[in-house]
């Protein structure tokens, strides 16, 4: 009733009201986000409200770009052994790896002793937005905080791969890991920190760092900023106002000013969009898919509406200790019993690509090679009666010992949308005698008690944010299901056990060749298809509002946000 | 009176030590901290990770210890640092607070200024057509859910018309009263519509019940004026049990507050408190919660002391 009346609200308000700004007027862009930045410390707190801000105000060494390749943005060129810039060494002599480590069976045992030597040249002209050039001696500030445990770094995981750095000038450094690793040259969290008005901050104790950082006390502070824009005011929780950073070395952008408002409440959010208080939606903090395909019905010729799908990956994890859960060919049914192609239509309007394995179409390492699961309700129920669950009379099907097939089915509570996946997926199992009966729970109980300490006993409907061509080592090797006697470390929460599964891993991770690792992720894939240690449904897709004179802007579809080429950005009448 | 407002006090402050006890437990009993969440939203983030961070935020010590270390540092006048927003927690709350405020405030004065004419007018005529116009509107602000209110505002003003700011509290770049004023109207709009009706309904009752008194009986066979009868005589008495409500009733303006501030992207307390106990931001939460307590605590105060002004048989000892 009331988006009903909203809609035709909006639809009056745009027919009367007209278009926003005059095309004169525009040297600036609003963008509206759900989200306001904790800080803008580029390494404490992991946001993605926080990411997007600093697209417009940092430049990583390394990232990938929109075509989900590697590149250097503050670093002049890629480091590979090809270009002598990368070399495997020996490890320092007594050196030891974590314990529980497990290594590639069929690979050079000596490996396991070697790490990497991976050299970076800082770009020449990079200068922080005070004028003071960036230098070697802001990465072996950003090393010393990113090393300290007390200094509040959030993933550090980073820096303690990395056993120490060369200095070899000014704007040439070394970085010496202690594992040789595919992804031995992105050192895409390595996220500059200025020496010259930090160092202060971090002080005699590193405890307080986080809270006298300059990020907090003074992010205006030009000297914080080397990218296109630099933060020229800040409401906490309210806007961000970002200025074009006169000492920025790269490509000039066009658009002069950037403001960044909050609205949390996304029917707000889209009112803010149609009065013109705000230009243009990021898809990175948003809409809801079902909310942009609404939009763009009623509106679609006055905005454009980009729809990108990313890497959260909606999955169901099933409790392989559950009896029922752990065979194989169980696993398989459900999933031929989903019309999953349909779900995704009829509720996303087919933005929401479905899923065979955890692996994006969009990642290069993606085979299409592998066991699919179409909609077949009789396959499904043969591979039930070969389980040993047979068709009742009651339309459920029981084992021999008369135990009905039953799970329970969790979710997030008050999530529409996996609220209303859950139904759809309840009602096709219970078409082939499975009775589903869903117990939801808001996020904060389902995954820190419920999900990560595998309390549920059926099956979990969840999303993971991973990475491109990202190892799922935390998520499905058998080291990693979490346990009261390993402090419920990992997230491996199916307990899936699969040596095959376990050595693939741990050799994609230490193999160099990309034509070899290709062979090694399709066989991946193609085991996960197989097994099913979760069942796929489908990757989330983000929807990018824009209005018709904004150019240029590229989702990645990944976690390296399209406000890392903001320079390329236009408007455009 | 003094030793009636110092022993008031006393006990105030005592209310505050108990509920900040009660506070901290109940957000600590919650399932879950913020190193949890994180953990789901970041995929590089290692056990090693959360552990370190759970252990610097002192999130790894007993319940009891936490609050030990809380109010030692608090009675220093250490209120300490929010965690959701990087800030010392008095520079995040005075603002919103100030904001909250001036919403609050703004729309309370709005709607007395509507509620106490409009109800003694229906007390004064009941039955009455004046009576049935007054009441129809008060049951229709109360009815209509404030949420719903507020997005038809910003489709009107901001939409279809364009007259009025759809968010925030300033413009960039325009920082005068004006501007300030042009962003309060809606969120104060809303928030006085959906409360001026029940303030009606309480000052109709009241009045009903004084006018029917039997010195309003005597005044009118002095001879008094109407209007003197009603705003000089009855009124003030209506005004004790309308006093009480009003000093209820802070808890449903502060709800409401909480409503037009996420819709507006209004910066006040009342979404402060929100996010702050669910994304566990002990700090903020603390202050922001115990500031709530202490204005619903001194509003009642003010409630007693008006009782004394209104009636003068009243004395507090």
């Amino acid at each position: 009733m009331v988006r009903t009346l909203l809609r035709l609200l909006i639809g009056l308000g745009i027919v009367l009201g007209g278009a926003g700004l005059p095309a004169a007027a525009r040297d600036q862009l609003i963008i509206g986000s759900t989200q306001f930045p904790s800080t803008l410390h580029p390494s404490i707190d992991s946001m993605l409200a926080k990411s997007y801000v600093l697209g417009f105000t940092q430049r990583p060494f390394t990232t990938y770009d929109q075509d989900w390749n590697l590149v250097c943005l503050l670093c002049t060129e890629l480091p590979t052994i090809e270009n002598g810039k990368a070399k495997i060494e020996d490890l320092p002599p007594g050196f030891k790896r974590d314990a529980g480590t497990t290594f590639c069976k069929s690979a050079d045992p000596t490996l396991a002793t070697k790490g990497m030597a991976v050299t970076y040249t800082i770009q020449p002209n990079a200068t922080w937005g005070d004028g003071t050039p960036i230098t070697t001696e802001d990465v072996m500030f950003t090393y010393e905080v990113g090393k300290n445990e007390k200094s509040g770094i959030t993933n550090s995981e980073l820096y303690r791969r990395i056993i120490k750095i060369d200095v070899l000038d000014k704007k040439t450094f070394t970085i010496h890991s202690d594992r040789v690793d595919f992804g031995y040259n992105g050192i895409n969290d390595f996220l500059l920190l200025p020496a010259h008005l930090e160092r202060a901050a971090l002080g005699d104790d590193p405890a307080q760092y986080r809270n006298r950082t300059l990020y907090s006390t003074d992010p205006t502070n030009p000297g914080l900023w080397f990218g296109p824009y630099r933060v020229a005011s800040i409401e906490p929780g309210s806007q961000i106002v970002l200025e074009e950073n006169p000492t920025w070395w790269g490509e000039k952008p066009q658009i002069k000013r950037i403001i960044i408002k909050t609205i949390e409440n996304t029917s707000a959010l889209e009112a803010n969009l149609l009065s013109g208080s705000i230009d243009y939606i990021a898809g990175e903090s948003g809409l809801s898919i079902d909310e942009a395909i609404a939009f763009e019905q009623r509106h679609k010729d006055a905005y454009d509406v980009l729809y990108k799908p990313v890497l959260f990956f909606e999955h169901i994890t099933p409790n392989h200790d559950n009896p029922a859960l752990g065979d194989k060919r169980v696993r398989q049914a459900l999933l031929y019993a989903l019309d999953r192609e349909v779900l995704t239509q009829q509720l996303f309007g087919g933005h929401q690509p479905v899923a065979d394995t955890d692996v994006s179409p969009l990642d290069w390492i993606h085979t299409d090679d592998v066991k699919k699961y179409r909609y077949d309700p009789a396959q499904a129920a043969a591979l039930l009666d070969a389980a040993g669950w047979t068709l009742g009379g009651d339309g459920l099907r029981h084992d021999a010992g008369g135990r009905p097939l039953a799970f329970e089915l969790m979710t997030t509570a008050g999530e529409r949308t996996r609220e209303l996946v859950e139904q759809v997926l309840q009602s096709q199992w219970k078409a082939i005698g499975i009775d589903v009966r869903i117990k939801n729970e808001p996020a904060r109980v389902l995954f820190s008690e419920t999900i990560s300490k595998r309390k549920f006993t059926g099956l979990t409907l969840f999303a993971w944010l991973t990475s491109p061509e990202n190892v799922p080592h935390t998520t499905l090797h058998s080291t990693m299901v979490p346990t009261e006697a390993n402090g419920w470390a990992g997230q491996n929460y199916a307990d899936y056990r699969s040596p095959e599964m376990d050595d693939l891993m741990d050799c994609i991770e230490i193999e160099l060749d990309r034509g070899k690792r290709e062979q090694m992720w399709h066989k991946l894939q193609a085991a996960y298809a197989e097994d099913l240690p979760d069942l796929p449904l489908y990757f989330r897709a983000q929807a990018f509002i824009m209005p018709k004179w904004l150019r240029g802007v590229r989702p990645t579809g990944h976690q390296y946000q399209s406000t890392l080429w903001a320079e390329q950005w236009r408007i455009q009448e | 009176m003094t030793r009636f407002i110092l022993q008031r006090l006393a006990e105030t402050l005592l209310v505050l030590l108990l509920m900040s006890f009660v506070i901290y437990g109940l957000i600590g009993l919650m399932p879950g901290d913020p190193i949890d969440l994180m953990l789901t939203a970041d995929p590089k983030l290692t056990t090693a990770d959360v552990a370190r961070l759970k252990a610097l935020q002192g999130l790894d010590q007993p319940l009891v210890d936490r609050y030990v270390h809380w109010l030692s540092a608090a009675l220093q006048g250490d209120f300490g640092y929010s965690r959701s927003q990087s800030l010392p927690v008095w520079q995040v709350v005075v603002p919103r607070l100030w904001n909250t405020i001036l919403l609050m405030g703004l729309s309370l004065v709005i709607a007395l200024a509507i509620a106490i004419p409009a109800g003694v007018q229906a007390a004064a005529r009941p039955g009455s057509l004046t009576d049935n116009l007054i009441n129809l509107s008060a049951f229709a602000g109360m009815s209509v859910p404030l949420f719903w209110l507020a997005i038809l505002m910003l489709m009107l003003f901001s939409v279809h018309l364009r007259v009025l700011p759809a968010s925030g509290t300033f413009s960039v770049g325009a920082d005068g009263i004006a501007d300030r004023a042009r962003h309060l109207i809606m969120p104060v709009l809303s928030l006085t519509l959906v409360t001026v009706g029940a303030h009606l309904r309480y000052v109709r009752s009241a009045m009903t019940e004084a006018l029917r008194q039997d010195f309003i009986r005597t005044a009118q066979a002095k001879g008094v004026s109407r209007g003197r009868l009603l705003y000089g005589h009855a009124l003030r008495n209506a005004m004790i049990p309308f006093v009480t409500v009003l000093a209820l009733e802070f808890g449903t303006l502060f709800s409401g507050a909480l409503i037009v501030e996420q819709i507006f992207a209004y910066l006040g307390m009342g979404k402060t408190i929100y996010d702050a106990v669910a994304g566990n931001d002990y700090n903020l939460a603390m202050v922001s919660l115990l500031l709530s307590t202490a204005v619903v605590l001194l509003s009642n105060l003010a409630a007693d002391l008006a009782y004394a002004w209104l009636d003068p048989r009243i004395t507090y000892r």
